[in-house]
């Protein structure tokens, strides 16, 4: 996914918005760590390391990578504990709508490093690992140059710092599946309790943020926790990144203020290409929302909420007229029950028994299971060692919802749609079906 | 005695299905013969059957908890 040059460079002092992209300015390549240092300063005074937890607190910074959980409390969990800690990186991104991680790994490492080095300190870790999706050869080769080149310069004192490729499925990101590959097994979710922050990498407490949260961090350390809360609203402070796809003039990684419209956000990628019927916000784990709804709301958890929608890791995709939302949330539902890390029961036979009667209603076999899937779902919610049940349940929901009307036109096996498909689904994957 | 609830561990489960029989107040099964668990507090007359119910598990799937397990991060 490609990160469209941003419209305002960045001022040598604290940025405004552009904030995470302003180091992109300078073209597409990544950015080395002299540029990198010009730009932002160096990282962590030390007086801000003393109370980094208090500053990210302060700020109001939640986890970007999909669950907003406050990054302050979390921290809080490690730094209490004793012994060797550890600090993940979190860019596995096996999100197939999402391409932010991967874009700021890719053109801005030394901003996610530098936060994973000063989280690092505040919670008395002296290992950094960051993990990546295997296929993503251009993060990995980015990564393995700023470590080489900050190590070169001793810049991150007792902490080290080092990359690992994680498989490229969908459940490999979710962090315990994420530790336990780390600790050689299979990258697959562990029933919890033990947390990671309890008992990670090598049973030591560990830290796991997604990339996005750390280059923040990095942020947050240098500019305060006022300039933060600067952009975005009480509650929902801050800038993010949105992986925006389908139909829009420009496809790309965005970063806006939280609090900004739909259609604000849209506009930004030079806008729709026709008459939209629908947007998807929060990529496959997300909700379907209607197109004249969702643009005027703003990208906000609590503009979402009364939907039964969430910004989760913010991809959204557009889609448009004469696209079939029957068959795209058929696809979609197949990818995601494929893609089950096949542990539990309820997970296993009910995401497969929903893929198969979605993918009997788009091809109008006139065989209509909306009440046998609204069970299902209901069967499958909460009852994964994951929350991979739980993501499926809540796009299909959505989607019985927003394509009731085409849903309804499919069991008496007709369609209104032009056979256009829009959701980047992996194709390796739906060729295996 | 501190109030506790029965949890599954999804992971550890094969679907014997003997908890449902042994303490059909609180455990059915779902249609591929998955253990669906009432999460509420058990009650004390229940916590007889309940502790025999997770003795029997072969495969030690099913957990009694503290009722009020803090949240984890």
């Amino acid at each position: 996914m490609s990160v469209p040059a941003p419209t305002r460079s960045g001022a040598s002092a604290a940025p405004s918005l552009p904030r995470l992209l302003v180091g992109l300015a300078g073209g597409g390549r990544s950015a080395g760590l002299d540029a990198h240092l010009e730009r932002y300063g160096a990282h962590g005074a030390s007086h801000v390391r003393a109370d980094l937890i208090g500053l990210l607190e302060e700020s109001g910074l939640t986890g970007r990578g999909g669950a907003a959980f406050p990054v302050a409390v979390k921290m809080a969990a490690v730094a209490s504990r004793s012994g060797r800690r550890v600090v993940v990186v979190n860019g596995a991104e096996g999100e197939p709508a999402s391409g932010k991680d991967r874009a700021l790994l890719r053109r801005l490492p030394h901003l996610v490093i530098d936060g994973a080095v000063l989280a690092a300190s505040a919670v008395g870790a002296r290992e950094v690992i960051v993990a990546t999706g295997s296929g993503g050869q251009v993060e990995q080769a980015a990564l393995a140059h700023a470590i080489g080149e900050r190590e070169g310069r001793r810049l991150d004192g007792p902490v080290r710092t080092f990359a690992v490729a994680v498989p490229n499925s969908f459940v490999a990101g979710e962090e315990t599946a994420l530790v336990r590959f780390l600790n050689g097994g299979p990258a697959k979710p562990t029933f919890t309790p033990p947390r990671p922050f309890e008992r990670g990498v090598g049973g030591a407490p560990t830290l796991v943020q997604n990339a996005e949260t750390l280059a923040n961090v990095a942020l947050i350390a240098r500019f305060g926790a006022g300039w933060f809360r600067s952009l975005g609203t009480e509650d929902e402070p801050g800038s993010v990144l949105v992986s925006l796809t389908g139909a829009v003039g420009r496809a790309g990684v965005y970063e806006v203020e939280l609090g900004t419209t739909f259609e604000a956000l849209l506009r930004q990628a030079e806008g729709a290409t026709g008459p939209l019927q629908a947007l998807l916000v929060g990529g496959f784990f997300g909700s379907w929302l209607e197109a004249r709804t969702a643009l005027s709301l703003r990208l906000l958890d609590a503009d979402l909420a009364p939907y039964g929608a969430a910004l989760g890791a913010r991809a959204v995709v557009a889609l448009p007229e004469g696209a079939c939302g029957v068959v795209e949330t058929a696809r979609v539902a197949g990818y995601l029950a494929r893609e089950s890390a096949g542990q539990c029961g309820p997970c296993v036979h009910g995401l497969a028994a929903v893929a198969r009667a979605l993918g009997r209603l788009a091809r109008r076999e006139r065989d209509d299971r909306r009440g046998d899937l609204l069970r299902w779902l209901d069967l499958v919610r909460g009852r994964g060692a994951c929350r991979h049940p739980d993501g499926a349940a809540r796009f299909v929901a959505s989607a019985l919802d927003v394509f009731a009307d085409e849903f309804s036109l499919h069991a008496r096996g007709r369609c209104s749609g032009a056979g256009r498909l829009v959701l980047p689904v992996p194709k390796r994957q739906e060729a295996a079906a | 005695m501190k109030s506790e609830r029965l949890r599954v561990n999804p992971i550890a489960c094969e679907a014997h299905g003997l908890c449902a029989e042994l303490l059909p107040e609180r455990i059915t099964l779902d249609e591929w013969g998955y253990p669906i668990v009432d999460p509420a507090p058990l009650s004390r007359e229940l916590h007889r059957e309940a502790r025999r119910a997770v003795a029997s598990c072969p495969t030690l799937a099913l957990l009694l908890e503290q009722a009020a397990s803090r949240r984890a991060a």
